[in-house]
């Protein structure tokens, strides 16, 4: 028993320095622009905005020598918890992934209004209608008037999902491509609708009619997995989007079109178009599967969120990835003749003056 | 490994046998971080500092709490104080459905059934308690309250009632029965979520619930801390008081420890295996409810980062007995909350503890493997029966 005492005693002892040492400690000069990003549930190594969102905060560090870290959030209740302990270390950018952040965002900035924000995919005012009756402000949306000190950082995806579709649609083999989507919801059906836009515009341009599957705008529904994790159901809607005739799919669920890659792969007989990033660099495994890729580049946008923190210019309202600004664009078209190219060149040079618009295509 | 002992050296008195019970999980936890620090030390961080933030996240910084306690007392600006003890009270906000959950699977384990569907009797029972929540109004909160949480008990009772009786009556092995509600609960929140109980808007979320239905907080925001806590401590006093105290909770014991002499003394062992199953599906609906009521106020996809598995972690370390698995839910709590700050100021990533938490059971469950480190000689325990094989 005495040996077992002096283990006991020893590590008893041991602890007791130990957390002595390191509540003593404290981290990072009070000089350095401390940057934190809160994930949402996909965590940090998503493949997809989380990861892009931090690809662009390791840039800063480089190129500005501003500290950045991040925190992953588990569950929901992480959020509130994770923003705050950014807050508690006197981050001077705190970045937010995701809309489901929004209200706890929201809530955060305006008990912090020295804190900066920046929050990718969503915007304030978030609040419509009355007060009381429609909304509460805090609960069930983050803000009735804009915040001075949030940026919301928005995308016009479906400039470059119209550039997808016009791919699409000049590269299908059957005449048919289909799109789905993870819950039916406006960040993942703006990309649907771009593509279906870029169909139909190749279609009026070349004489074609190449039909797309899974989304139609004027109906607003299309297929949805109903989840953003399930590789199997990105699988199976490849299979059955397949059996219907298509060879082109473009997935807008994160993850789950991993699974269509896969099943591509297998069988041979589809082509993917990626989504948030370029997928020959996040996924190269299902390169050769690979028509292109919808990039979003959350990274160029929180980089120069915190360049707007560096050189003291943030200003809270609204960024908006597009064409024009290069927040959004086409990763490079496999296979694509120097004719398609030209096409897309011209359609984006469309696109960027507004000269060619997405709503005034499918006629909105 | 008890054979190794002969019955002459475990004749020890009662207090060290106690003591001896204790011993093993303390050890098999001093162990668990000791290894986590080799960890951190292989993945190249520095131990200290890890440590030091895993401390302060859990119970605040000592030079913190006593800075506030000055502010106080000099000019009775109680922020400052607020914010020192925010890491503490964010801990007991994290054991609280760690308490309820763990109750859960070890009064499972009592009966000899091994519930693995807490984390779908979790999600089911935080989905009734915010239906009740936000969709009954006009009751004062002296109702609302109260039944919100019984709405919560009675769905994860529900979900939990149907793998027992499955169990019961066809002999149907409740830990695969229990898995698939599991997927069930999962897809129907899914399908709840993005359908009847949408709040409006484009978020997949329910509404939030109406502020008489919420548990009280103790303190203004950002704290969490709230009446849910006190609750799951007066609830661990009632399961124990069930299984120790009432001729129930004894027939319940005697089916776990041995059916075939339970059911020759005339328990039902039908009754008794459909009744532990709807109150340990209830204990998880309950963690659902605090969660839902005191902390979130609504739910959304990932409500859950896996309280309900965790508990059967819990469980084990607790030894299935109401007052262990308080200390031990405790003890998730406090690894849980700090692990945060342990992420931000020293940089780990935040799995560190659920490799702790991993080496911690394998080390409870392996005992040998402690007694052998510390050299301790074993005793004779009583054995819990953890779960049965197919049929009765």
């Amino acid at each position: 028993m005495k040996k077992l005492y002096f283990v006991m005693a020893a590590l008893i002892v041991a602890s007791l320095v130990l957390t002595a040492c390191g509540a003593g400690s404290s981290t990072g000069g009070d000089d350095v622009i401390k940057v934190g990003q809160v994930t949402d549930l996909g965590g940090i190594d998503d493949k997809s905005f989380n990861a892009s969102a931090f690809a662009g905060a390791e840039k800063a560090v480089a190129d500005f020598g501003v500290e950045a870290k991040y925190l992953e959030s588990t569950q929901q209740s992480d959020y509130n918890k994770n923003i705050q302990q950014f807050v508690d270390e006197d981050t001077d950018l705190i970045v937010t992934v995701g809309f489901l952040l929004g209200v706890d965002t929201a809530v955060a900035a305006k008990a912090n209004p020295e804190t900066y924000f920046a929050i990718v995919d969503y915007s304030y005012p978030d609040c419509f209608g009355t007060a009381g009756t429609d909304y509460t402000e805090g609960q069930t949306c983050g803000s009735a008037t804009e915040l001075p000190n949030v940026l919301g950082l928005t995308f016009a995806t479906d400039q470059a999902g119209f550039l997808a579709g016009y791919a699409a649609a000049a590269s299908t083999q059957t005449g048919k491509v289909a799109t789905f989507g993870g819950i039916n919801i406006p960040p993942v059906t703006i990309f649907m609708k771009g593509f279906e836009a870029g169909v139909k515009y190749y279609n009026e341009q070349n004489g074609a009619e190449v039909e797309v599957l899974g989304w139609n705008t004027a109906a607003a529904d299309g297929s949805f997995t109903g989840n953003f994790d399930s590789l199997d159901d990105g699988r199976s809607f490849a299979e059955s989007f397949v059996q219907e005739g298509a060879d082109i799919i473009m997935p807008v669920a994160g993850p789950v079109g991993l699974g269509s890659a896969a099943y591509c792969q297998e069988t041979g007989s589809c082509q993917i178009i990626g989504v948030d990033t370029d997928w020959t660099v996040s996924s190269p495994e299902y390169t050769d599967v690979i028509l292109t890729s919808v990039m979003k580049n959350i990274n160029i946008a929180v980089y120069d969120s915190i360049k707007a923190v560096v050189d003291g210019s943030f200003a809270g309202g609204v960024y908006l990835g597009t064409i024009a600004n290069g927040g959004v664009g086409l990763a490079e078209v496999a296979g694509a003749s120097d004719d398609l190219k030209a096409q897309l060149e011209a359609a984006r040079a469309a696109l960027a003056d507004g000269s060619l618009t997405v709503d005034g295509v499918l006629g909105q | 490994m008890s054979e190794t002992a002969t019955p002459s050296k475990t004749q020890t008195s009662k207090r060290s046998s106690l003591g001896q019970e204790l011993l093993v999980p303390a050890l098999a936890v001093v162990t668990g971080l000791i290894i986590g620090a080799i960890v951190i030390v292989a993945s190249g961080a520095n131990v200290f500092d890890a440590y030091g933030a895993l401390f302060t996240g859990s119970f605040g910084s000592p030079v913190r709490l006593i800075e506030g306690l000055q502010v106080f007392f000099s000019t009775g600006e109680t922020s400052e104080l607020l914010r020192a003890i925010y890491p503490f009270t964010e801990s007991l906000v994290t054991a609280t459905p760690y308490i309820f959950a763990g109750l859960s699977v070890a009064l499972g384990f009592r009966a000899g059934l091994f519930n693995i569907g807490a984390e779908g009797q979790f999600f089911i029972g935080a989905l009734c308690s915010a239906f009740v929540g936000y969709s009954v109004k006009g009751l004062p909160m002296i109702i609302h309250l109260p039944l919100a949480i019984l709405a919560g008990a009675l769905g994860g009772a529900i979900w939990g009632m149907i793998p027992g009786y499955l169990k019961a009556k066809f002999g149907a092995h409740e830990v695969v029965n229990t898995i698939m509600m599991n997927w069930i609960a999962f897809r129907l929140s899914d399908w709840l979520l993005n359908g009847p109980m949408k709040a409006s808007g484009f978020r997949p979320v329910t509404p939030n619930v109406l502020p008489t239905a919420e548990l009280p907080r103790f303190f203004d925001d950002p704290l969490r801390f709230n009446l849910g806590f006190f609750l799951a401590l007066a609830v661990a006093y009632l399961v124990y008081w069930f299984l120790f105290k009432t001729t129930t909770g004894f027939e319940v014991r005697s089916v776990g420890a041995n059916p075939d002499a339970a059911k020759y003394a005339g328990m039902s062992i039908v009754k008794n295996l459909v009744l532990v199953m709807a109150l340990a599906g209830g204990l998880a609906g309950m963690a659902g409810s605090a969660q839902v009521l005191g902390v979130d106020h609504w739910v959304g996809q990932g409500f859950s980062a896996g309280y309900g598995f965790d508990a059967i972690a819990l469980a084990l370390l607790g030894k299935s007995h109401p007052f262990g698995v308080v200390l031990s839910a405790l003890l998730f709590g406090f690894l849980r909350s700090g692990a945060t700050n342990m992420q931000s100021r020293a940089g780990i990533p935040i799995d560190i503890i659920s490799i702790i938490q991993g080496l911690v059971i394998v080390f409870i469950a392996a005992p040998a493997i402690i007694r052998w480190i510390y050299r301790i000689r074993s005793i004779k325990t009583e054995e819990t029966v953890l779960t049965r094989g197919w049929g009765k």
